[in-house]
C-alpha cells in the first residue's frame, strides 16, 4: 500500500536517522497483486452429425461460489448480417474466462464479416477454424483463457466441429465437451457418440471381441444426448446449471433452443 | 498559349479565390454514370446506372453495402470510392464494437467529409475524385447524404450526381412534394424514373445495367441487382413494350 | 531533535526499527495499481417494470478507517443512464472524468441521439478490459443502470477484469453475498420484472441497504439512490437509513463474550 506514496527522500543522500539504513531496495521482485484472469465456470459441448452440428452450453456465470447471473450465453453466431448475425452459418462456443471469450468472439466475428465484405462470399468453416487458431496462437504469451469449440457445416454439407486449447492447438472432431464439467461429460460422449468400450455381443471372447463401429447419429438422438449430458452435469457440478442453450446448424440455417436447468 | 498557373496543387488559391484541383475533382464526378437517391418518411432508396467498359466485360460496382443499416452509391473514380468505403466500413464496425451502436449517418458522413477536406489543404495530396450518396436508416430514421470531393456534405431529400444527372434532378425537383409520403415501392419507382430521365435516348434500364439499394425503418439496407429488380422495372415502365413497337412519340415526351 | 530536515516527522529507527526502503523506491520499474486504496463498498440495483433502481452508500473507506463519509458513488450520465461505482475511489474519479469527456464529445458531435445505458455499458466494459489487458486495471466494479435503445430497463455490470453480465438484480462486493439473495427472492428471473412496480423496487433496495449496513462493517447509513425511468433520472444523494432495528443482534450467539 505504502509503495504508492513515493515522497521518497533524495536518493543516496544522507539518511534520516543516525543509524545506518539500507538505501537500496532489497533484492528480488516484489509480488504482483493483480491476476488478470477469472474462472466463470460453466460447460459447453459440441457434437457433429452427417448433415448437422449441435453446440450447447449452460447459461450460468459464476465467480467463486457466487452466481453472477443465470443467463449469460456462451454460444455465439459468427459472421452473419448485422448485430443479430442473421443468416450466420458458423457458431462459436467459449468457456473459461468470460471477458476473454467475449473479446475472442468479437475478434472472430469482425474478421469473418470483413472477409465477406472483401470477398463477397461467406467464409468457409475450415477457413474460419484455421483463422481462430491463429488468433489464439498470436496471443499465446498472454492467452485468451478459454476453451473454444467452433461448429458449422463443411463444403460437402457434413457437420464440422473444431475444438481448441487456449493457445490455438486445434483438431476436427466428432464430439467435444469443454469447461467445468468437461471431465464429467466427455467420458459419457466417448461411450455414447464414439461407442468406446462398446462391443458386439457374442462376436467372440477376449481379444476376439469386436468393437462396435462408430457412425454418425441421427439429430433427435444427439439432442437427447446433449440434454442428458447437461442434466447429469448439473447434478454433480456446482458451476453448471440454470439454463441450456443449444444451437443446431443445418443446411436450413441455425436453430436456437433454450431449456431450463436446475437453479440450485 | 495561356496556361493556368494555379492548378498544380490543391493548396494554392487562384487570384479569383478558386482551388482548381478541387474543381477538377468535381468534374471527375460528372464523368461517372448517374446515381440517384431519395428519402421518404419511412425509407431511403439509392438507384444507379452501371456501365460496362465493353460488351464482353462485367458491369462496374455502383452501390456498396457498408453496414447493415446503410450503403453508398458512387459516381466518379471507383477506386477512390473503395478507399472511402473501406474507411466507412472500419468506422462502422468500430462504432458497433465500442458502443454497440449503429453509427449515425450524419456521423459517418462528417467523418469522410473531414478526411476529404484534409486532402484539399495538404501539399502533395489530391482530392478524392468521387461523389457519394449515403443512404440508410439510423436511430433518427431514414437519411440521405450527399458527399462531394471538396469535403462538402449535405443532407438531401432527393439527389442525383454523375453524368447527365441534371435531367434526373429536374425530375426529382418536379416530384419533390410527393416523396415524403411515399412507401417503399413508390419511392423505388420514383428513383428509377429519375434514373431513366438522365439516360440517352437509345438507352434503356435493364436488369443488367441497373442497381438498387433500399433501407427502411426496421428494415436493413438491401442491395438489389439482376433479376431481383426485374419486377420494379416492369412495374415502373409497364408501357415500355408498347412504346417500342407503336411509335416514337411516347419516347420523346419522356425526355 | 534531529538536525536533518528530511527526517522530521518520520518514525525514528531507534524507536521503530529500520524502514523498508523498497517502499520508497522510485528507480525501479513503473508500477501499476496492485490494490485499491480508498474504497467504496457495495452497489446494488434492481430492475422493475418501468425502469431501474440503483443505490450505494456515501462512504469511502481507507482500509478499515471510515475516511470520507460524503462521497457520491452514483453518477448520472444523462437523462437515461446512471453508473454506480464499487471499489477504488480514485479510479472512480478517473472514470468520472472519462465519462465527462465522452459526454462533451457526444454533445459536440453532429448526432443528436444520446448514448443509452447499453451503449455506455459496452463502452465502459471495453475500457475496463483494455486496462486489465495492459496489466493496469481500474480497480472498480461498475453497475450500469438505465434504459436500452428500446426504452426498456437495462442493468449490467463490468468489473476490473472486463467481465460483463446482466441480470434482473445485481450487487457488487459484499452486496453480492448479502443483498443479492434478498433481491432474487422478489426478482428471480427476467419474467418477474414485469410484476414489480417502482414503489416495490425502491422498498426492496432500501431494505437491502439496511441489511448491508447491519452486516457490512465498511458501510454507512447515509446513501445515494437513483431511479431511472422514461421520465428521467431521480437521484437523491443524501438519504438516511430509516427504521433500523438492532433487535436481531440480541439473538446472535457465538461471536461475542456472552456465556450462554
Amino acid at each position: 500500500m505504502s509503495a504508492l506514496f513515493s515522497l521518497a527522500p533524495p536518493q543516496g543522500g544522507p539518511g534520516y536517522s543516525f543509524n545506518q539504513t539500507p538505501t537500496t531496495a532489497p533484492s528480488g521482485e516484489r509480488q504482483h497483486g493483480f491476476y488478470p484472469y477469472a474462472d466463470n465456470g460453466g460447460s459447453t459441448l459440441g457434437i457433429s452429425g452427417a448433415d448437422f452440428t449441435i453446440l450447447a452450453g449452460d447459461t450460468r456465470s459464476t465467480n467463486g461460489y457466487s452466481i453472477n447471473t443465470r443467463y449469460a450465453p456462451k454460444l455465439f453466431k459468427i459472421g452473419g448480417e448485422g448485430p443479430d448475425n442473421k443468416g450466420a452459418r458458423i457458431v462459436l462456443s467459449v468457456v473459461g474466462f468470460a471477458a476473454d471469450g467475449e473479446a475472442l468472439k468479437e475478434r472472430l466475428d469482425t474478421i469473418v464479416k470483413m472477409y465477406k465484405y472483401q470477398h463477397g462470399k461467406p467464409m468457409s468453416v475450415s477457413a474460419c477454424a484455421q483463422r481462430l487458431s491463429h488468433i489464439l496462437y498470436n496471443k499465446r504469451f498472454f492467452p485468451y483463457y478459454v476453451h473454444a469449440i467452433l461448429g458449422g457445416l463443411d463444403e460437402e454439407g457434413k457437420g464440422a466441429l473444431y475444438s481448441y486449447d487456449p493457445v490455438g492447438s486445434y483438431e476436427r472432431e466428432q464430439c467435444r465437451a469443454a469447461g467445468a464439467a468437461a471431465s464429467l461429460i466427455m467420458p459419457f460422449l466417448d461411450n455414447q457418440v464414439n461407442f468406446k468400450n462398446q462391443y458386439i455381443p457374442g462376436s467372440g471372447t477376449g481379444h476376439e471381441l469386436k468393437a462396435r463401429e462408430a457412425q454418425p447419429l441421427p439429430q433427435p438422438h444427439v439432442e437427447d444426448l446433449v440434454r442428458d449430458a447437461f442434466t447429469s452435469a448439473v447434478e454433480r457440478h456446482i458451476e453448471v446449471g440454470d439454463g441450456l442453450q443449444m444451437m443446431i446448424i443445418t443446411a436450413q440455417g441455425i436453430q436456437e433452443t433454450f431449456t431450463p436447468l436446475k437453479q440450485d | 498559349m495561356f496556361r493556368n498557373n494555379y492548378d498544380n496543387d490543391s493548396v494554392t488559391f487562384s487570384p479569383q479565390g478558386r482551388i482548381f484541383q478541387v474543381e477538377y475533382a468535381s468534374e471527375a464526378v460528372k464523368q461517372g454514370s448517374v446515381v440517384v437517391g431519395i428519402v421518404s418518411k419511412t425509407h431511403s432508396v439509392l438507384a444507379a446506372i452501371k456501365r460496362n467498359a465493353e460488351e464482353l466485360s462485367s458491369y462496374q460496382k455502383k452501390i456498396i453495402t457498408i453496414d447493415s443499416h446503410y450503403g453508398i452509391a458512387l459516381a466518379g473514380l471507383a477506386s477512390d470510392a473503395r478507399v472511402l468505403s473501406n474507411f466507412m466500413k472500419q468506422q462502422s464496425l468500430a462504432s458497433r464494437l465500442t458502443y454497440d451502436r449503429a453509427i449515425p449517418l450524419s456521423e459517418i458522413t462528417s467523418r469522410i467529409a473531414d478526411r476529404a477536406q484534409t486532402n484539399t489543404q495538404q501539399y502533395g495530396r489530391r482530392p478524392y475524385g468521387v461523389g457519394l450518396l449515403i443512404a440508410g436508416v439510423d436511430a433518427k430514421g431514414p437519411h440521405l447524404f450527399e458527399f462531394q470531393p471538396s469535403g462538402v456534405t449535405q443532407e438531401m431529400i432527393a439527389c442525383g450526381i454523375g453524368a447527365r444527372s441534371q435531367m434526373a434532378r429536374t425530375y426529382l425537383e418536379r416530384h419533390l412534394d410527393d416523396f415524403a409520403a411515399c412507401g417503399r415501392e413508390d419511392l423505388i419507382k420514383h428513383a428509377l424514373r429519375a434514373l431513366k430521365e438522365s439516360l440517352s435516348q437509345d438507352k434503356e434500364l435493364t436488369v443488367d445495367n441497373t442497381s438498387v439499394g433500399v433501407a427502411g425503418i426496421g428494415e436493413n439496407f438491401v442491395h438489389y441487382e439482376g433479376q431481383d429488380i426485374a419486377q420494379w422495372l416492369d412495374a415502373t415502365f409497364e408501357n415500355r413494350e408498347e412504346d417500342d413497337s407503336s411509335s416514337d412519340d411516347a419516347m420523346e415526351t419522356d425526355s | 531533535m534531529n538536525h536533518l530536515p528530511q527526517a522530521w516527522g518520520r518514525p525514528r529507527d531507534e524507536v521503530y526499527g529500520a524502514y523498508d526502503h523498497s517502499h520508497f523506491q522510485n528507480a525501479g520499474p513503473n508500477q501499476h495499481t496492485q490494490q485499491p486504496i480508498v474504497t467504496g463498498t457495495s452497489v446494488i440495483a434492481a430492475k422493475f417494470k418501468d425502469g431501474v433502481v440503483i443505490a450505494a452508500d456515501n462512504l469511502a473507506s481507507y482500509g478499515s478507517l471510515a475516511r470520507f463519509t460524503d462521497v457520491k458513488r452514483l453518477r448520472k450520465f444523462n437523462s437515461e443512464v446512471v453508473v454506480g461505482f464499487g471499489g477504488d475511489v480514485s479510479d472512480m474519479q478517473y472514470l468520472d472524468r472519462l465519462l465527462n469527456s465522452l459526454d462533451i464529445r457526444e454533445n459536440y458531435s453532429s448526432t443528436d441521439t444520446p448514448l443509452n445505458a447499453k451503449n455506455l455499458h459496452t463502452y465502459l466494459a471495453k475500457v475496463m478490459y483494455k486496462r486489465r489487458s495492459d496489466f493496469n486495471p481500474l480497480w472498480n466494479h461498475l453497475l450500469i443502470a438505465g434504459l436500452d435503445g428500446e426504452s426498456k430497463p437495462f442493468l449490467a455490470s463490468a468489473d476490473l477484469l472486463g467481465t460483463t453480465f446482466s441480470a434482473p438484480t445485481l450487487a457488487t462486493g459484499f452486496g453480492a453475498h448479502l443483498a443479492q439473495p434478498i433481491l432474487r427472492r422478489t426478482l428471480p428471473d427476467e419474467a418477474s420484472v414485469a410484476n414489480v412496480n417502482k414503489e416495490d423496487a425502491v422498498k426492496l433496495i432500501k431494505e437491502c441497504m439496511k441489511v448491508l449496513f447491519y452486516r457490512d462493517a465498511r458501510s454507512l447509513d447515509k446513501y445515494s439512490i437513483a431511479i431511472i425511468t422514461k421520465e428521467g433520472v431521480e437521484l437523491k444523494e443524501n438519504e438516511k437509513l430509516e427504521n433500523q432495528s438492532w433487535a436481531f443482534a440480541e439473538t446472535i450467539r457465538g461471536y461475542g463474550t456472552q456465556v450462554n
